[in-house]
């Protein structure tokens, strides 16, 4: 151990080993009380390196446990560290050179495999899903692996009413009773199809309960928070993608009105996690969202665009779910309706994500939570057989959004535009889109409560805001069918042309309350925009949107996904919240003044058992480490996973090291007496440039700090002595506190409070 | 060693995926996979119809799909207006190997899911009274050469987890959104 600190000063690229040691800290005391940089002075020189890296690593140490946060300022310094010693061997050899490039690439590599491996499961959710829902109505005899669109690909029917029909697709009632039409075969098909649904709910509960819990629900609030930093075990780990993408198109084909969307961002966060494992030497830095990221994801993007394109499952070519194409321009007036369905969104959003948090709430806390089994099946079992009879709510969610949104065509395939045919006789029929709307938001509302099978919530709420849409346009196209000659229509509405779209209408309004519901208000429009492929229609798209965020807003500041983060109670900083406080660090910090003194630990008179017992008294995740109690000055920071890792190598593999050796975190060991035993060194785990802030730090710089660095702890000091610690959870804690009871502040700014704190500190104090 | 293992198994998928997509490339192009088809509303007194004809991407027009043209001579055109073809392409083989590739993933995992629920239950009791519960130790130490006993180990640290991972969701219910 003793050689390898001769490596430290060997080393060209650590010039100078900053540390305690060689500055002589014990002199600190006689320059008087007003050296406040004692601290600083010893990290500026320090931070090209935070950890001593030149001893054998440990293994172990630098990992993280279970439902821990991530320190990502410790793993950016680590993995730059890494860079540069790949780096500055590069020149060395050819070996060296091919592993910094082989460095430099895996990145991409990682991306690229990630983009392929996303591109081809969404393929394959895509067809496996169409196939399994259209199984619940019938079967191709011809080729078994077609859906119902795929297996009458040649086929001659040649009229409207008989296109569905072809003779190599079956529906059960052909195959079970040999006849297609009469009321027996109805209720045969009715029975077939509760029954595959049911079949399909069940398959997918179990699976998920038996191999992946972690594959339930949507996977976004999680994502979002381990984006964040927060490790979840096992969540993006091999079974769960293999399960979250089997149940998935279980779930979906089940009938259940939920959404692929969604969950795909957990399948594909699953991949990219797997394929880092390939490259060990990819830290999960590659979570954590610098500019570089950014080029690497819209790489991926293009990787995994190009393999769907290039697998083309259905013969259409269209890489985005809903193409469409509008040809008639938008009239200004027509913005009346459309803020009315942003209000509507909004209202939408609002009321969802209230009905949802309750719904989970109360899963959570009552005995109903219990049967997540029975739940999800009695779910499907009531969505299958209400959907049945209804046209719209029998098919796939997304395939009704489609229909929504396309225009009437020449081939008036859907029901929706039947009134269209039968204008001339002034006769229309409202219900027809009535009809879907009642099922569509009463089944939606239902399910998306229920998340044991993977689920998503982009599409079943974008297909309430598109019937909501398609009503309000049908309404429109009526209104100016039928006043035609009223002032606003006459000025724009040529009698005969339809200035009306429908179809716009379900598209602004699918985008109005998917807005409502995520709260993102940017990116949806540029979905929505892109999904419509023109720049026209830009202007109704950001009125909808725009108006339903302000409506919803008013009701609540968080998306859907940022409320299930607070009721998951996962320590997740919202960057968009503002902090407007005038707390300080120091009424934020533990310890309180009713809380016993922080658990710290000395530099260097500690003995191993002492070490573990402050080890096993507290639960504390990490310790600051102080020169000495009495002057409690900082010198750095220990995790507490590292320090068990690193005692319980060291009892195991060196010699010596009992239950009264000392244990120092300096650079050379202390002046022991000569009969003692060999002192541990544990200088390797300790962090030496911990983050500090001083006890007048206001709160909003603290807040900040810890949202965009992504800190995991910070020190508070007071004329560079330990006074407390912050961590990321008293903040959200703190937070938390200040929503509830905005106007108390948590020890008031008198100075008197002041002093009272500072003398409740157990170092004798030489301040003022 | 848990990465490593999964590094392994990945290694071992990557084969499996270009093998996959191999098959899928050299049964070449169907030639049912391709069509062009022609949606021709009602024009007139002739109702509307739908034609589809195996062509080539250039020839997909009104005039070469829609074979025994219902409207006399000097209404063509007026009537090939209306009409609006589309020539797709699809791949029947991706969809084959898709469906029968994840038919045969959800059997597998069927199958291990009943092993697991009803079958190893009987083993392990058989199994608990000659063996004192040992399996913790050796899951860790996991010095066990012959490939089974490796497999095992693996099985019983993945058990451990999805237990783990099943506490958290269900009982304690954090993970439920």
């Amino acid at each position: 151990m003793e050689e390898e600190d001769d490596d430290v000063s060997a080393d060209p690229y650590l010039p100078y080993d900053g540390g305690g040691d060689t500055i002589p800290l014990q002199t600190f005391p006689n320059r008087g009380s007003n050296y406040v940089m004692s601290n600083g002075g010893g990290v500026a020189s320090s931070s090209t390196h935070l950890l001593d890296f030149l001893e054998e690593p440990i293994p172990g140490v630098g990992t993280y446990d279970d439902f821990h946060t991530i320190d990502w300022v410790r793993e950016k310094c680590k993995d730059r560290e890494r860079h540069r010693k790949i780096n500055s061997k590069k020149k060395d050899s050819a070996w060296e050179l091919s592993r910094s490039l082989y460095d430099a690439w895996s990145g991409w590599l990682v991306v690229t495999l990630t983009g392929l491996a996303s591109g081809a499961l969404a393929g394959l959710i895509d067809i496996a899903a169409d196939w399994l829902n259209d199984l619940k109505e019938g079967v191709c005899l011809s080729a078994m692996w077609f859906n119902h669109e795929q297996c009458c690909w040649t086929s001659n029917e040649t009229t409207f009413a008989e296109r569905d029909k072809c003779p190599q697709w079956k529906s059960w009632a052909e195959l079970i009773l040999g006849q297609a039409e009469g009321p027996g075969s109805y209720i045969m098909n009715y029975f077939m199809y509760i029954y595959w649904a049911l079949s399909f709910a069940f398959l997918a509960v179990c699976l998920v309960k038996v191999f992946a819990p972690y594959a339930c629900g949507s996977g976004i609030p999680e994502i979002k928070t381990i984006l964040s930093g927060f490790i979840i075990r096992g969540y993006l780990g091999k079974w769960t993608l293999l399960i979250k993408t089997i149940t998935l198109v279980l779930a979906v084909a089940s009938g259940l009105s939920l959404g692929k969307e969604g969950p795909l961002v957990h399948v594909a966060c699953c991949c990219g996690n797997i394929f880092s494992y390939l490259f060990p030497n990819l830290e999960e830095v590659s979570y954590y969202f610098p500019l570089k990221t950014l080029w690497r994801s819209f790489f991926a993007a293009l990787v995994a665009a190009f393999v769907l394109r290039s697998i083309n499952p259905f013969g259409n070519s269209r890489l985005v779910l809903f193409y469409v194409e509008y040809h008639t321009p938008w009239y200004l007036f027509e913005l009346l309706p459309f803020i009315l369905l942003g209000v509507f969104g909004g209202l939408w959003g609002a009321f969802f994500i209230r009905a949802n948090i309750a719904w989970c709430r109360r899963r959570k806390s009552t005995r109903f939570g219990k049967y997540p089994v029975l739940e999800v099946i009695l779910v499907a079992a009531i969505t299958a057989v209400v959907a049945f009879p209804n046209p719209y709510t029998r098919q796939n969610t997304s395939e009704l959004i489609k229909e929504l949104f396309t225009d009437c065509g020449p081939l008036e395939s859907s029901q929706l535009c039947q009134y269209r045919s039968q204008m001339n006789g002034s006769k229309a029929f409202n219900e027809t889109p009535n009809r879907p709307a009642g099922a569509g938001v009463y089944t939606a509302m239902w399910q998306l409560g229920l998340a044991l099978v993977p689920s998503g919530l982009f599409i079943p709420s974008m297909a309430i805001g598109a019937i909501a849409g398609r009503i309000v346009g049908i309404a429109m196209e009526q209104l100016a069918y039928y006043y035609h000659d009223w002032f606003l229509f006459k000025e724009w509405c040529e009698v005969g042309a339809d200035c009306i779209t429908p179809g716009l209408y379900a598209m602004v309004g699918a985008a109005a309350c998917l807005g409502g519901v995520t709260r993102m208000t940017v990116s949806l429009v540029v979905i929505v925009f892109e999904l419509t492929g023109g720049l026209e229609y830009i202007v109704p798209l950001m009125a909808a949107v725009m108006t339903s965020k302000w409506v919803g807003d008013a009701f609540g500041r968080e998306g859907i996904y940022e409320s299930h983060i607070r009721l998951n109670g996962y320590p997740f900083l919202d960057a968009k919240e503002e902090f407007t406080h005038t707390t300080l660090a120091r009424e934020v910090m533990r310890p309180r003044p009713s809380d016993p003194p922080l658990a710290v630990l000395t530099q260097d008179d500690l003995s191993v058992a002492e070490l573990q017992a402050v080890i096993s008294e507290t639960s504390y995740n990490g310790f600051p480490v102080v020169v000495s109690k009495e002057s409690q000055r900082l010198v750095g920071f220990a995790l507490r996973r590292d320090i068990t890792i690193a005692v319980e190598n060291a009892r195991r593999k060196q010699e010596g090291i009992v239950l009264t050796s000392r244990v120092y975190f300096t650079q050379h060991a202390p002046t022991l007496p000569a009969d003692s035993p060999r002192p541990l060194k544990l200088r390797s785990i300790l962090d030496m440039s911990p983050f500090t802030v001083t006890d007048h730090t206001p709160m909003e710089i603290v807040v900040d700090i810890f949202r965009k660095m992504g800190l995991r702890q910070c020190l508070v000091t007071h004329n560079g002595t330990l006074l407390g610690i912050i961590t990321k959870k008293n903040i959200l804690e703190h937070l938390e506190e200040l929503k509830r009871h905005p106007e108390l502040p948590v020890i008031s700014h008198a100075p008197s409070s002041f002093t009272r704190l500072s003398l409740r500190l157990r170092p004798p104090r030489r301040l003022a | 060693m848990s990465w490593k293992e999964s590094r392994l198994s990945v290694l071992a998928l990557i084969p499996v995926i270009i093998l996959l997509e191999a098959v899928v490339y050299a049964e070449s192009k169907n030639f049912e996979d391709v069509r062009c088809k022609c949606i021709c509303p009602p024009y007139r007194n002739f109702t509307g119809h739908i034609y589809s004809r195996n062509v080539s991407q250039k020839d997909c027009t009104c005039l070469h799909v829609v074979v025994p043209m219902p409207v006399p001579g000097h209404d063509v055109e007026a009537y090939c207006l209306l009409c609006e073809c589309k020539y797709e392409e699809r791949s029947s083989n991706t969809i084959k190997v898709t469906i029968i590739l994840y038919l045969s993933v959800v059997g597998a995992l069927v199958l291990y899911m009943l092993f697991l629920l009803l079958v190893e239950p009987l083993f392990r009791k058989r199994d608990s009274y000659t063996q004192p519960l040992h399996n913790e130790e050796e899951a860790e130490a996991d010095r066990s050469n012959t490939m089974l006993e490796r497999v095992e180990g693996a099985q019983q640290r993945w058990k451990k987890q999805v237990q783990e991972q099943r506490k958290t969701v269900f009982d304690r219910h954090k993970m439920l959104s």
